[in-house]
């Protein structure tokens, strides 16, 4: 078992990042709130506060900034899928100037009021 | 027939077998929740109208979800640690504390937000914005609901192994916290996600 000291030491940052996410959290909410104009900007900002607070969970809660090599293997694969998966499929509604195709999902989106 | 490499490193890997088995199932869940929130993207991008998030969901009750959840995933490193440290009392403690606010949650989710909603006849079938809305926030909970069962199990007859092999038990209590850790990871993109975006 590790030593008593460390554990200490361990638990002091636990909560440390946990006031951080709780920051964020308020951070993220309020974003919400404040007009941006744009759709894009409101997105890229919640994403960017999301990313954030993901990368505290994972980096320091899931200890993923010292693992070993295989699990960053294994998560880069997982990432380089994961970004097929999402531009693959974007490459069904947009077409080659970047514009959505409103036609591509007519069926579904007729469901929305 | 007894399972290698539960309490040791590989010497291949450096991990003890559990650790890196529920890595990869986590890249499995990425991929799974990945493809809910690519058709989510999907479905909005080609859509001539999407509700604003804050409009038609409980922005309050969906904040402090987040919260319960975030405290959790420190209340069940706080449970690893005092195992670590040979504090059984005070890892039931925080194990029963994660239980709780697991449940907590669940319980939020369910009286303060689908029920008034399917009250109010917003069930899935309704559009789009509620489909994906029942459908991502409904796997997430299935999920804390997995948690709060292998959590309940460790705090339960799990806890005899403690007696017989107390590190193997600390990296089942480790390997269950990264689980945890995940799905708080998945409500933290979920939650500004659906609840807090514009409309279009």
């Amino acid at each position: 078992m590790s030593n008593s000291k460390n554990i200490k030491e361990e638990i002091n940052q636990y909560i440390k990042i946990f006031i951080a996410l709780g920051v964020l959290t308020v951070i993220t909410v309020a974003i919400a709130y404040i007009e941006v104009g744009k759709m894009w900007i409101a997105v890229l900002l919640a994403m960017i506060v999301a990313t954030m607070k993901g990368t505290l969970v994972a980096g320091f809660f899931m200890h993923l900034f010292h693992e070993k090599k295989i699990i960053y293997l294994f998560l880069g694969i997982t990432l380089v899928l994961l970004c097929a998966l999402f531009f693959i499929t974007f490459g069904s509604v947009y077409n080659q100037v970047g514009e959505i195709e409103q036609g591509v999902i007519k069926s579904t989106s007729s469901y929305i009021h | 027939m007894e399972v290698p490499y539960t309490v040791k490193p590989r010497l291949d890997t450096g991990l003890y077998n559990s650790k890196l088995g529920i890595w990869l199932f986590l890249a499995s869940e990425v991929m799974l929740f990945g493809a809910l929130f690519s058709s989510y993207i999907l479905l909005r991008a080609a859509a001539p109208s999407w509700y604003a998030g804050p409009d038609v969901l409980n922005v309050p009750i969906g904040t402090l979800n987040t919260l319960i959840l975030i405290i959790s995933s420190v209340t069940i490193l706080l449970s690893w640690t005092s195992i670590r440290l040979n504090d059984l009392k005070k890892y039931k403690l925080y194990m029963g504390a994660t239980i709780f606010l697991g449940a907590l949650f669940l319980f939020i989710k369910v009286y303060f937000e689908y029920l008034p909603k399917i009250d109010h006849g917003h069930i899935p079938s309704e559009n789009n914005f509620y489909a994906t809305y029942y459908t991502i926030t409904g796997l997430h909970a299935i999920h804390i609901i997995g948690g709060l069962i292998v959590n309940l199990y460790f705090l339960g007859p799990g806890l005899k192994m403690y007696n017989k092999e107390p590190e193997r038990f600390c990296n089942r209590i480790e390997t269950a916290g990264l689980y945890w850790h995940f799905v708080d990871i998945v409500w933290i993109f979920l939650f500004p996600t659906i609840y807090l975006l514009p409309g279009s």
